[in-house]
């Protein structure tokens, strides 16, 4: 194997071409803020209202993390809002009533969620019926369900340890350390740094194979960026209360999902069914259990959702989860996941629910009724996804 | 006498492909004139220029009917003039009844509300002038091949039809069926309606049509008139071919069969398979096969034999429904119940249908080639992407892959080069027994001749090869060895040598007397 035959590269055209749609999805998340930031006279990054802004969206995120499996393999979960509401009252009941330990009660309710993924993606995998149709129904079983052990009333509140998942902030190292939070600086600092010098080691790898990068100019301009940007929300985080737990939880997901996405083999077989079903059984892809694992998987994150939003709440409600599904699923599309299956990233559905978080906080710190807000994001989904079908048509 | 139709000059690439080039094509009214070619010598791309399926300015060249100079946007403005085609895969809706699926575009009505009487009363009509009796509620589906056909005709009739396009319409008919059809046609034409028949069938040819273009390779070779004395078949034949086997196919050292030769590498025996869907049609009957190490074996057939239905009932039983039969590969019992299993057993398919069951056409080259063999490259389930890299690129090296880089989508290569990234995915599982279905299909002939080297340098490698093609010139031209199949059964084997069109033909023939007669496939 000659090192010339390694001179592959993507072009640089295309290379920019294929990557405007990542790229164009992250320019308009800070479009939108800077917009709300500046029509809200800077309510919308003030330390306080950012850290709120991520508790409010935190269950958002973690379950389009899920989504976008299911979507990639080309179906829909219609049930995640009414299991994330049905697995909340279920860890109300056993932390409330039968005074069950937090742990074990929170990993009753992960498996929970698992078992009902799997029961739903059991039906979609093996027997071919459609998800809409299946996940529907468990839409309707698990939000009935959820009203018949909560006998229809609110229970709570949940012991004070549990709250901690969503409520609580990372324990501070260094004592009196006056208005900012220097263990939650050095992890954002951390962080930023650690990713850069991923960036940095994956490029060097590269050129030590004689694979063309992209312009080095761009390359340390980009990275440059993402460190200052890291760095700024580390700050403004650290100067309320620190590090929220849940923000550390979704980051280590996200982080998990995009490497499970990009670089492992179940994730590129999870596109491959995606793309062509047919093409991948015939390559040797076991594609009804990769589907079905999607599924489980959805059901799991669905539960984890369910736990960090009652704790938020600090009590399960019957109308927990009620439409969380719409925005989950409106996150993976507005980040270009492809109704079609086989297409989309975990960037682009994190992107995605912070896009239709921050809209929600913006317009909420704005003033406009609940009513506005709805149309408002429908037609921005709408939008979206027409820009995405026009651009590849173009492509 | 003026030309009803007069195609001039035109030519139509597709990616890297020219598909058609200076074509010249006139009907006069009122006749039928006859277009044959081989598979690929761009009869349908020709037909498809003309009823706007390919619009204007996507190809060069004028379109001259009714001696006004003609653009079509599309399909509505080609029927608009009455140009309808009736193509090779039916059009119509299985679960609709005969009358809903002729005025499924235009139902007579008013406001939008079908008149029901109406539509049942043309429907009449229409199908007493096809010669069908059926009424016009019957669905379909319920009705046969030959049937369905005429039903499409009856639909092409419910517009106003001057020139009628029939792209293969026998292919797939019974002997009588097509006679029926023919009647028909030559009944149209005393109407003083024009038609152009597009077949393989060169007896059908010559008995109906008043001239025969021949197509090669995008080119009008020539236009004969059949009223100057009979058009020999054979003189068709020489037009259509042209090259001679000898150009067309890599040089090879047949491998003499029998124990002289290599040791059997693969052997089936005893194997059937029964219609997924219908559990007591068994299509596969009780087969026995070999191949020897190093040989390049053929399965001949007409459509429908089984065939595609043997290979992928063996290749991890994914076709079919009770599948029996034993398996061996290097003479050890092998365990194919799974693609899996199959591909780990040292078993390949590459699929006839290379957009729909072979490629992830959104993916680009690098992901295809590996997918069949993500082990290989992703130690711990973590995929090497510099090693991905490097067996992408070695891979379009080796199969020659025309393409910018291996970051390119499929999707947007030629045919060829998207065959060459199958078959790379398939070499990269590091097979021992290869089953190339129909591995020229849609492509060049250029790529065509790089197919075949590539073909022969897995047979020297000493791998098992098995081509299944209806191209039977193709099979006599590179194989050493040809199995003639029919109907789910083997029904004879000719040394590549001595192999010939006629031969196999014939041994085709004797098997089911009923069937008709298919000159070239």
């Amino acid at each position: 194997m000659s090192e010339a035959a390694l001179k592959e590269k993507p072009q640089h055209a295309g290379f920019l071409k294929s990557n405007l749609r990542e790229y164009g999805m992250m320019i308009s998340l800070f479009a939108i803020m800077i917009f709300f930031e500046v029509v809200t006279d800077g309510t919308l990054l003030r330390p306080l209202n950012l850290t709120n802004l991520v508790l409010q969206n935190s269950y958002i995120v973690i379950m389009a993390l899920g989504m976008l499996l299911v979507i990639v393999t080309g179906h829909i979960d219609l049930s995640v809002g009414s299991v994330a509401g049905f697995v909340g009252a279920v860890a109300a009941v056993l932390m409330v009533k039968f005074n069950i330990h937090y742990i074990p009660a929170t990993l009753i309710c992960l498996v929970l969620g698992g078992a009902i993924g799997a029961a739903q993606g059991y039906w979609v995998a093996y027997f071919k019926i459609p998800s809409f149709i299946v996940t529907l129904a468990g839409m309707l079983v698990f939000k009935g369900l959820a009203l018949a052990i909560l006998a229809g009333q609110s229970v709570g509140p949940f012991p004070p340890t549990f709250q901690k998942l969503s409520s609580g902030f990372i324990p501070e190292m260094v004592p009196d350390a006056g208005a900012l939070y220097p263990t939650s600086l050095a992890i954002g600092a951390l962080l930023a740094l650690a990713m850069v010098w991923l960036n940095f080691r994956g490029r060097a790898r590269q050129e030590a194979h004689h694979i063309e990068t992209e312009p080095y100019g761009f390359f340390l301009g980009k990275n440059l960026l993402l460190f200052s940007i890291i760095l700024y929300f580390a700050y403004l985080i650290a100067s309320h209360r620190g590090l929220p737990n849940v923000l550390v939880i979704m980051v280590a997901l996200i982080a998990l999902y995009a490497f499970l996405t990009t670089r492992t083999t179940i994730g590129r077989q999870i596109y491959a069914v995606g793309g062509n079903e047919k093409a991948a059984k015939l390559s040797g892809i076991k594609t009804e259990r990769l589907t079905f694992l999607t599924f489980v998987n959805m059901g799991v994150l669905a539960a984890l959702a369910g736990l960090v939003f009652a704790a938020r709440l600090n009590t399960a409600t019957p109308k927990a989860g009620l439409g969380f599904e719409l925005d989950v699923i409106a996150a993976c599309f507005i980040g270009g996941a492809s109704a079609y299956g086989g297409v989309g990233k975990v960037g682009g559905a994190v992107i995605g629910a912070l896009i239709m978080g921050v809209m929600n906080n913006g317009m909420s710190i704005l003033g406009i009724g609940i009513d506005y807000q709805q149309v408002i994001k429908g037609l921005v989904l709408l939008g979206a996804v027409c820009l995405d079908v026009y651009n590849q048509r173009r492509a | 006498m003026n030309a009803l139709l007069e195609m001039q000059g035109i030519s139509k690439n597709f990616t890297g492909v020219k598909a058609l080039s200076d074509v010249r094509f006139t009907v006069r009214p009122g006749e039928i004139h006859a277009l044959v070619g081989e598979n690929g010598a761009g009869k349908s791309t020709l037909m498809k220029v003309l009823s706007g399926v390919y619009p204007h300015g996507s190809y060069d060249g004028a379109i001259v009917f009714d001696g006004e100079e003609r653009r079509f946007r599309d399909i509505t403005d080609s029927e608009a003039v009455g140009i309808i085609i009736i193509h090779q895969e039916l059009a119509l809706i299985p679960l609709m009844s005969i009358a809903e699926n002729i005025f499924i575009a235009n139902p007579p009505g008013r406001f939008g509300i079908i008149d029901r009487g109406t539509v049942q009363r043309r429907t009449r009509e229409l199908l007493a002038k096809v010669g069908l009796e059926e009424s016009p509620d019957t669905l379909v589906t319920n009705i046969g091949v030959g049937k369905q056909q005429l039903v499409e005709i009856a639909k092409a009739l419910s517009k106003k039809v001057r020139l009628l396009i029939l792209d293969e319409p026998t292919a797939s008919l019974s002997e009588k069926d097509s006679a029926a059809l023919l009647d028909l046609l030559l009944e149209f034409k005393a109407q003083g309606i024009a038609s152009i028949l597009i077949s393989h069938k060169l007896n059908e040819v010559s008995k109906v049509a008043d001239r025969i273009t021949v197509l090669r390779d995008g080119r009008t070779v020539d236009t004969m008139d059949c009223h100057d004395g009979a058009v020999e078949e054979d003189r068709i034949i020489a037009k259509m071919v042209d090259r001679d086997l000898e150009h067309r196919y890599p040089k090879r050292e047949p491998k003499s069969p029998g124990p002289a030769g290599g040791e059997p590498i693969f052997k089936v025996s005893n194997w059937s398979a029964y219609h997924p869907q219908h559990a007591d049609r068994q299509v596969i009957k009780n087969l026995d096969f070999e191949v020897r190490r190093g040989e390049i074996v053929g399965i001949a057939g007409l459509m429908g034999a089984g065939r595609t239905e043997f290979a992928m009932s063996i290749f991890g039983r994914a076709w079919g429904q009770k599948i029996s039969g034993r398996a061996e590969i290097e003479g050890r019992e092998a365990d194919l119940s799974t693609v899996r299993r199959a591909i780990d057993a040292g078993l390949a398919y590459v699929t006839e249908d290379r957009k729909h069951l072979g490629l992830l056409l959104a993916e680009d080259i690098r992901k295809n080639v590996t997918l069949a063999n993500l082990r290989a490259i992703a130690p711990a389930r973590v995929i090497d992407d510099v090693e991905e890299l490097r067996v992408a690129a070695d891979y379009r090296a080796r199969m020659r892959i025309r393409c910018h880089s291996v970051f390119q989508e499929t999707g947007k290569l030629s045919g060829g080069n998207q065959q060459k990234v199958v078959l790379s995915k398939w070499l990269f599982t590091d097979p021992k027994v290869l089953i190339l279905d129909e591995p020229t299909r849609g492509i060049d002939v250029g790529a065509k001749y790089e197919i075949y080297c590539i073909i022969n340098e897995l047979a020297d490698a000493g791998k098992g090869v098995v081509v299944i093609s209806s191209e039977m010139p193709e099979l006599i031209g590179i194989c050493d060895r040809i199995c003639v199949m029919n109907e789910g059964s083997f029904v004879g084997e000719f040394a590549g040598g001595e192999a010939t069109q006629e031969k196999i033909m014939r041994a085709i023939m004797r098997k089911g007397e009923t069937r008709p007669k298919e000159l070239l496939a």
